[in-house]
């Protein structure tokens, strides 16, 4: 279990985890969802006693993890998997890691196997592509048996059979009964790897949810309509008695289906043009959720910021 | 996805990160690395190398000396001349050995296996400290050896036995342990390799000849006592007027490195890793 309670980080102005606070649970994988910048990494540091906070505490298991006496037994992290030196032979690496808490030998080649890297354990690690890097990391994380799994964005710039492989490895650990706490910047992905999901903006607690609830809560339906007759075609609605939204050249209304808003617009002779069904999808839930709270907008971002539906009509 | 929420039977109940686990672990580490071998192996050969230089050059050279200078020629002293190089071999060993981890991330795993940061630092130093006192009394015994036959010419050649020769092997020795305990207390107080490799050769290569221009009584009380003018003073067999004894320099020595290595104790477990 890994419990924050009140997380605070400043770097000089900047707050970087805000007064954060949340639970995460054994059995399940959590996801750590925010845009880039949210202060995912700090948390994790935080967590891991590799930042000070400046207020507030994180509990590994109910105490500070610094407090660890077998801290690889408790906690198995990976935060970035270029963190380590090129240098060393991936067998070097882990053995070092598994004497510093008294961990058998053979537990360097049973995480090797785990990961299917035993035939380049003793190639050093600069010449390993970014997926091997990636795989040696959750071999050393994994070396302590650890009651608690962490990673920090562990997809990002992986092939397809890397992803797949890491997400059927997390949700087999958490459903072995261990936590499993992921971050990640994409809600497509913890949509299909996590059960409850941490949502954060720019340091500040914005969800703590299962995703099933968050989807229920946040994907947003309607029905857009497209007519000559557009001031006709919402004097129906209006009579009809449902909410109509503008969104660029559409209307859009909810709580009605494409065959009722089709009856309606003949039942008063108004020509449609375009008539369908728009559903949001959960990154879209999410970019709205976290808009006011990215920290850096992109070009793209910002014509959005500017006129929403550019982008929710323009996408999909 | 949904399973029982139980922890997993838990293994390795006798794991620890105990002080012993962690030298063992940086043991590992420091070997599994090329910067290693190769820096100790620069120190050996630039050591005895120019040792050998400097006593062959000396001691063909004795005819140009003062009458003076040649009642005061310490034998011993230039045979193990070479250390002026060779300290600055293990010095940037002892960087590299706490700035890798820095510019390498890989502090991050060690912090998360051991996040007890001092018992970090110390399980390194200890390993450090071993390895350089060993390679460092091979080095000085290999180069006064290495020295003799060009003296032996001369019927100047220094014996094991005279007064003051095992002290300034042995202690010289531990001059490459004080030196490169330098570099390693510079490497955790600066994170930065080219910094502190940088910091390192200036004080002590660089700076201490040029303290020699400082002024007065205090100038020289300065000289004296600077890193390797202090430090050097265990390799003599003949006392210089208006220096330190051996063991005062070299006490001075370590207070130059016992110093920062404290600061860089107190700021490895107060600034984020």
């Amino acid at each position: 279990m890994i419990e924050a309670r009140g997380l605070t980080k400043r770097f000089g102005d900047k707050v970087a985890v805000d007064d954060l606070s949340f639970v995460v649970e054994p059995g399940i994988v959590t996801g750590f969802l925010g845009p880039n910048g949210a202060g995912k990494s700090t948390t994790m540091r935080l967590i891991l006693g590799l930042d000070h906070p400046t207020r507030g505490q994180a509990l590994v298991n109910g105490h500070p993890y610094a407090t660890a006496k077998a801290p690889m037994r408790e906690v198995g992290a990976l935060l970035d998997a270029k963190d380590v030196h090129g240098g060393r032979t991936a067998r070097a690496h882990l053995k070092s890691l598994a004497q510093s808490n008294g961990l058998p030998g053979r537990r360097v080649d049973e995480v090797l196997d785990l990961v299917g890297m035993r035939e380049v354990a003793d190639k050093r690690i600069k010449g390993f592509s970014l997926g091997m890097s990636q795989r040696i990391g959750i071999a050393a994380a994994m070396l302590g048996d650890p009651q608690i799994l962490m990673f920090d964005e562990p997809v990002n710039g992986l092939d397809p059979e890397g992803i797949l492989w890491i997400r059927g490895f997390m949700q087999h650990e958490a459903a072995n009964g261990r936590t499993v706490f992921v971050s990640s910047h994409l809600m497509s992905e913890m949509a299909l790897t996590a059960e409850h999901l941490i949502v954060i903006g720019r340091g500040k607690l914005l969800a703590d949810t299962s995703v099933t609830e968050f989807i229920a809560q946040n994907s947003v339906g309607g029905v857009r309509v497209r007519t000559p007759q557009i001031e006709a075609m919402r004097d129906a609605f209006g009579r009809a008695g449902v909410k109509v939204t503008d969104v660029d050249k559409f209307l859009q209304v909810e709580g009605m289906t494409t065959d009722e808003v089709g009856d309606l617009a003949a039942a008063n002779h108004i020509t449609i043009h375009e008539l369908f069904t728009q559903h949001s999808s959960l990154e879209e839930a999410f970019m709205e959720m976290t808009r006011d709270s990215v920290e850096y907008h992109a070009q793209v971002g910002d014509v959005a910021a500017l006129d929403p539906a550019a982008m929710v009509g323009g996408t999909k | 996805m949904t399973a029982p929420a139980q922890a997993p039977a838990r293994r390795y109940d006798h794991a620890r990160a105990s002080l012993g686990n962690v030298i063992r672990s940086e043991w590992t580490k420091i070997w599994s690395v090329r910067s290693t071998p190769w820096t100790l192996l620069i120190l050996v050969v630039a050591t005895v190398g120019i040792s050998v230089l400097a006593s062959w050059g000396t001691s063909t050279h004795l005819n140009t000396l003062s009458a003076e200078d040649r009642a005061t020629l310490d034998v011993t002293y230039n045979s193990l001349a070479g250390l002026t190089l060779g300290q600055l071999a293990i010095a940037v060993l002892g960087v590299l050995i706490v700035t890798t981890e820095y510019s390498t991330g890989g502090v991050k795993a060690t912090f998360t296996a051991v996040p007890n940061r001092l018992r970090v630092l110390l399980a390194k130093g200890i390993v450090f400290a071993v390895i350089a006192t060993a390679v460092g009394m091979i080095t000085t015994f290999l180069a006064f050896y290495a020295a003799q036959p060009f003296w032996a010419h001369q019927h100047l050649a220094a014996h094991i036995g005279d007064p003051g020769v095992l002290r300034a092997i042995i202690g010289s020795g531990l001059y490459v342990l004080a030196s490169g305990m330098f570099g390693f207390a510079l490497g955790a107080v600066i994170r930065h390799t080219a910094g502190a490799i940088t910091a390192a050769v200036a004080l002590l290569l660089v700076v201490p000849p040029l303290t020699q221009l400082l002024p007065g009584e205090w100038g020289h009380d300065i000289f004296k006592v600077f890193t390797s003018n202090a430090g050097s003073m265990i390799a003599t067999t003949v006392q210089q007027s208006r220096s330190l004894t051996p063991w005062e320099g070299y006490l001075a020595m370590t207070v130059w490195w016992v110093v920062p290595l404290i600061l860089g104790a107190y700021l490895i477990r107060r600034r984020d890793a």
